[in-house]
């Protein structure tokens, strides 16, 4: 097996380096797919025969939520490359995704609480579903005012690492529990192995939201990764020296 | 290692640990205390300032045993590691031969049998003040026999990653409490289940889970935090 970008990974600069040239792309096309999607799903996605206008916001609730939880699952990854191989680049990755992820959490509730009013007739049930993602929200709080709370960033890494790990097991219980539990959420909207249960016209939309919204957040991390590379790395020559030419350049 | 420096075996160290343990919070009784009383007064607040109708109550109690049980085996967590931080003895812990995973789940069975169980030795009488039907209480007990030890256990994980932090007490809340909640759920939702007259096994079995799970997993993540937590 070629380990030899595993490696490259490991070194900051290439990092900030690759994210530059893969920075354009991520953001052009979220912008793009988001822009297609949201156009097509607002203006002409046919109506619900039962929900009328008002199932649309799906096309921004799906790709949030389904966001939010990957979001987590990527920290944890993550997590565990920073616990077993000490990589600069996963803590990073987490310090960087950990208010992302609490931000797509909060607006998929949001907009949940928004489709919720005309659908079931209330902003908020207790339901199993819509508390795990509370949970998720708490967790994401969690990893953010524990690295705030640690200055030492290697002990900051470890400690958040671990805590990420340990809420890893509140995903399964948001995945399965509109399966698990007769709640008023409704299943799941996309499924690996079945086809949709809506028509193409309008899970065409939702998927190209979904890709959207990926791309985006691919984006924004890469943002916040380059930006946290830069703070972490100013002692070394090379974010020096690009901080010198940024300044004489603007001059 | 088969030298003479690890002469005693490991039932025995584990043993010492237990019995250290219950020496030390015996030596401080008042710690001991706090909590329960902190638990009674939770409880109390409840029926003043929402309403004394023992309709009201008869719903509310187990929700409250349970929401109160959490909230002062909160409390309780700062005591779980910080001393033993505070005169270095938690590094020699670390520092042991014996696997830590072993001697945190002594630590975790020794904080629980001096939190956790006056709690449920406690929860009876207040269950009762709340208008339980009294033929529910075994219910009741059962569900924070089994449930205490987990919030125990995952408390601990909390304890151990904030133990070396100046200002950890609110955090080890925020930390903790999310992941308590499922067995929250499940704990109070089992008594409910058996006032409703609905099958409890399932329930049951979704704690038992839990348990096990916190038994089995936890030691392994607070082993972990602990080790970064006196790395510095």
């Amino acid at each position: 097996m070629n380990w030899t970008l595993f490696h490259k990974l490991g070194s900051p600069k290439w990092f900030y380096d690759i994210a530059e040239k893969l920075l354009p792309w991520f953001l052009w096309l979220g912008v793009l797919l988001i822009l297609i999607g949201t156009i097509w799903g607002l203006v002409f996605a046919p109506q619900d025969y039962q929900q009328g206008h008002s199932f649309r916001i799906i096309y921004l609730h799906v790709p949030s939520a389904i966001l939010a939880q990957s979001c987590y699952m990527m920290m944890a990854a993550s997590a565990i490359v920073g616990l077993v191989w000490k990589m600069k680049i996963a803590d990073i990755f987490i310090s960087s995704a950990a208010p992302v992820g609490a931000a797509f959490t909060f607006l998929a509730l949001f907009t949940g609480a928004v489709w919720g009013k005309p659908t079931w007739g209330t902003w908020w049930v207790w339901d199993a579903r819509l508390t795990a993602m509370l949970i998720l929200l708490f967790l994401y709080f969690g990893v953010i005012s524990l690295r705030t709370a640690i200055e030492d960033i290697n002990m900051s890494a470890r400690a958040s690492s671990i805590l990420v790990l340990v809420g890893v097991v509140n995903i399964p219980i948001i995945k399965y529990s509109v399966e698990w539990w007769n709640t008023l959420h409704q299943p799941a909207t996309f499924k690996l192995t079945e086809k949709p249960a809506m028509v193409p016209e309008m899970w065409l939309p939702l998927l190209v939201m979904i890709i959207g919204i990926y791309c985006f957040f691919g984006a924004l991390i890469l943002m916040r990764m380059r930006n946290e590379i830069l703070i972490r790395e100013k002692r070394t020559k090379w974010v020096q020296s690009i901080v010198s030419n940024y300044s004489s350049g603007a001059k | 290692m088969n030298d003479s420096t690890s002469s005693q075996s490991l039932s025995a160290v584990l043993m010492h640990v237990l019995k250290r343990e219950l020496l030390t919070a015996f030596r401080h009784r008042q710690a001991l205390i706090n909590p329960l009383v902190f638990f009674a007064i939770v409880i109390v607040l409840f029926p003043l300032g929402v309403s004394p109708e023992p309709a009201f109550l008869k719903m509310a109690s187990v929700g409250l045993v349970w929401v109160a049980a959490l909230l002062s085996t909160m409390l309780s967590l700062d005591r779980l590691f910080q001393s033993d931080y505070d005169d270095g003895s938690l590094e020699q812990l670390v520092l042991c031969p014996e696997p830590l995973y072993l001697l945190l789940l002594v630590k975790s069975l020794a904080h629980w049998s001096l939190t956790g169980l006056p709690l449920i030795l406690m929860s009876p009488f207040l269950a009762l003040m709340l208008h339980l039907p009294p033929e529910h209480l075994p219910v009741m007990l059962l569900t924070l026999v089994m449930g205490t030890p987990v919030i125990s256990l995952i408390g601990g994980i909390g304890a151990a990653l904030t133990v070396s932090l100046r200002s950890g007490g609110v955090l080890v809340s925020l930390l903790v409490l999310p992941l308590t909640i499922p067995v929250l759920i499940f704990g109070s939702g089992t008594v409910q289940a058996s006032i409703d007259g609905l099958p409890i096994m399932g329930h049951l079995a979704i704690m038992g889970m839990m348990l096990v799970l916190a038994l089995t997993l936890s030691p392994f993540a607070t082993a972990e935090a602990l080790k970064m937590s006196v790395s510095n």
